[in-house]
């Protein structure tokens, strides 16, 4: 295992592209912090985001994982150009004549996925903590460690939505094209959301239910918008309308079920489409 | 003798059409084997197989005597197969590492075969920044790695010019002779007959020679003869009864048969038809070859 980890790292590592992508991603990722130097005036009151409970324990966990989560396009291309460049450069056909097995092939980079999974998901949480620990108003360690259920899911998310990128890279070869059909099957499945929301008149909860095990949706829904949750926001529309607002924001084991069935789908075909192919 | 590899009744179709028909080879240690073959005969996809990176429709392969499973096999193997594939942002000597870690040999081979393909002095330069012979080298000096049972060169030197084509042979030819066995596919015959001591031919996918090199040059004498009026020699040696044939080529008379050449010039004397030219040769390889393949 420390074997194949290594030869995937020094493919990547080696690239500058992606040398420059990874390092982009986590100063990128770091930025979630600066929302806490945002301020705004608002009717002659000074308002600053950290103060307006974004980063209280343990919405932290919530908040920062649903934004962390937006940026993982950038380590998106980079697997999928690390898959797609294997058989432009002819690499692959290579690798597995100085004696790689197919399955180690597809072990090495779904590893790597993994890994880059996990660090981004390490990264998050101390970034969460110490800026939860600078601004949040409760610090008890009850209260901070509860809901770390969100970092599984966006563990488990990543991991998932860079699986599918992999599987992309293998089955279209081409990163661009690769790319372009991660955005068509996007949009593909908010057409497919939409005609049975729409069309089969089967009742909103119904339809969003069928629309969850669909791979990008079931990703998106392990961790909810966290911004009609948030304190201040509610409070402004408990003023206006009055009502609460019923939502259920939390991760769900079935869910979470949901998408690793899409991960192991997408490995599993990867490897057989591997097999499958002369090169 | 130790068998290295061996093929039996190997098949492969892509839709209709039948590239692999029913090829059999065994591969003993020490000796260096030839493919020969017309470009689409079907070399590369049986080499494709054997490493890995093309199914087979049915037949079977064992390298070593079946002992290992291929892919740990490929390790003992060296192989470069008709274009160089490496990573182009890679210097040729990180390329070699990541070669190293698949093989799971360590670095300390790197510089020495870095030496012997003469590319010591460019190991920091990019592999994009190669030449084409430069990048052939390299292939070899990655094949060589591991110190490999056998070396596989699928047309090792196409596409590179006079130069590099000398280059590539030197080397072929001082590895073969540290008695490393190759494999060596090619379309072109003298590559073959240089260094190769068995030979197997390929057309459509079918063998239609397998043995020694030698023996396939055995026994095909021939006499090549010219005169003032080529018709007349012509129509005079088609009256000849120890001839069996006769080809016309370039303005002479390739004259096969039971023949001697006193024979030949005593027979057409007495006709009154005089030789300007009477040669007595051995089919080359590529005469033999251009035989072989295009009389089936």
């Amino acid at each position: 295992m420390k074997r194949l980890l290594s030869i995937e790292l020094q493919k990547i590592w080696q690239n500058r592209a992606s040398r420059i992508l990874t390092l982009t991603y986590f100063i990128l990722l770091s930025s979630v912090a600066l929302i806490a130097s945002i301020n705004f005036n608002f009717i002659g009151i000074d308002f600053r985001m950290a103060d307006m409970g974004i980063f209280n324990f343990p919405f932290i966990w919530h908040f920062n994982t649903y934004m962390a989560s937006i940026l993982k396009f950038f380590l998106a291309v980079i697997i999928v150009s690390m898959m797609a460049n294997e058989y432009s450069y002819g690499t692959l056909k290579q690798n597995l004549i100085d004696g790689l097995s197919k399955k180690e092939f597809i072990s090495s980079k779904f590893i790597t996925v993994i890994l880059f999974a996990l660090i981004s998901t390490i990264y998050v949480f101390v970034m969460s903590l110490l800026l939860g620990y600078s601004f949040s108003s409760y610090t008890e360690a009850g209260i901070v460690f509860s809901d770390l259920e969100y970092l599984l899911a966006y563990f488990i998310k990543l991991t998932a939505f860079f699986s599918f990128c992999l599987f992309l890279g293998i089955l279209i070869k081409r990163s661009a094209f690769a790319i372009g059909f991660l955005i068509i099957w996007f949009i593909i499945e908010k057409i497919i959301y939409g005609t049975i929301k729409y069309r089969l008149e089967i009742g909103d909860k119904i339809a969003d239910q069928i629309a969850g095990f669909m791979p990008l949706e079931a990703m998106s829904n392990l961790i909810k918008e966290p911004i009609t949750r948030f304190q201040a926001y509610k409070a402004i529309e408990n003023q206006i309308s009055g009502g609460n607002s019923v939502k259920d924001y939390s991760v769900h084991l079935f869910e979470i079920a949901i998408v690793i069935v899409w991960t192991v789908i997408f490995m599993l075909m990867s490897y057989k489409i591997l097999k499958k192919r002369d090169l | 003798m130790e068998t290295i590899l061996t093929i039996e009744n190997l098949h492969k179709n892509y839709g209709k059409v039948h590239a692999v028909n029913n090829v059999s080879l065994s591969i003993q240690k020490g000796n260096v084997y030839g493919i020969l073959g017309p470009n689409g005969s079907g070399k590369s996809t049986t080499l494709g197989i054997v490493l890995n990176v093309v199914n087979k429709t049915s037949g079977k392969y064992s390298w070593f005597g079946g002992a290992l499973e291929t892919h740990e096999a490929l390790k003992k193997v060296g192989a470069i197969i008709e274009r160089p594939n490496f990573y182009p942002y890679m210097t040729a000597q990180q390329n070699l590492q990541l070669v190293c870690k698949i093989k799971g040999t360590d670095y300390s081979k790197i510089n020495e075969k870095l030496e012997i393909v003469g590319l010591l002095d460019r190991k920091d330069s990019k592999f994009r920044t190669f030449s084409l012979g430069m990048k052939q080298r390299l292939a070899i000096a990655s094949a060589l790695l591991n110190d490999p049972e056998i070396l596989i060169l699928d047309e090792p030197t196409n596409g590179l010019d006079p130069q590099g084509i000398r280059q590539i042979r030197d080397i072929i030819r001082t590895i073969a002779s540290f008695g490393t066995t190759i494999l060596l596919a090619s379309h072109l015959l003298d590559e073959v007959e240089k260094v190769c001591s068995h030979v197997l031919v390929l057309r459509k996918g079918e063998i239609l020679y397998s043995g020694t090199v030698d023996g396939m040059n055995s026994g095909k004498d021939f006499f090549e003869v010219q005169s003032e009026n080529i018709i007349e020699l012509r129509n005079a040696l088609n009256l000849m009864p120890t001839v069996q044939k006769i080809e016309e080529y370039e303005g002479k008379l390739f004259v096969y048969g039971e023949l001697q050449a006193s024979e030949i010039n005593k027979y057409l004397f007495e006709k009154n038809i005089f030789l300007t030219h009477l040669v007595r040769r051995k089919n080359t390889l590529e005469e033999q070859f251009l035989e072989l393949t295009s009389n089936n």
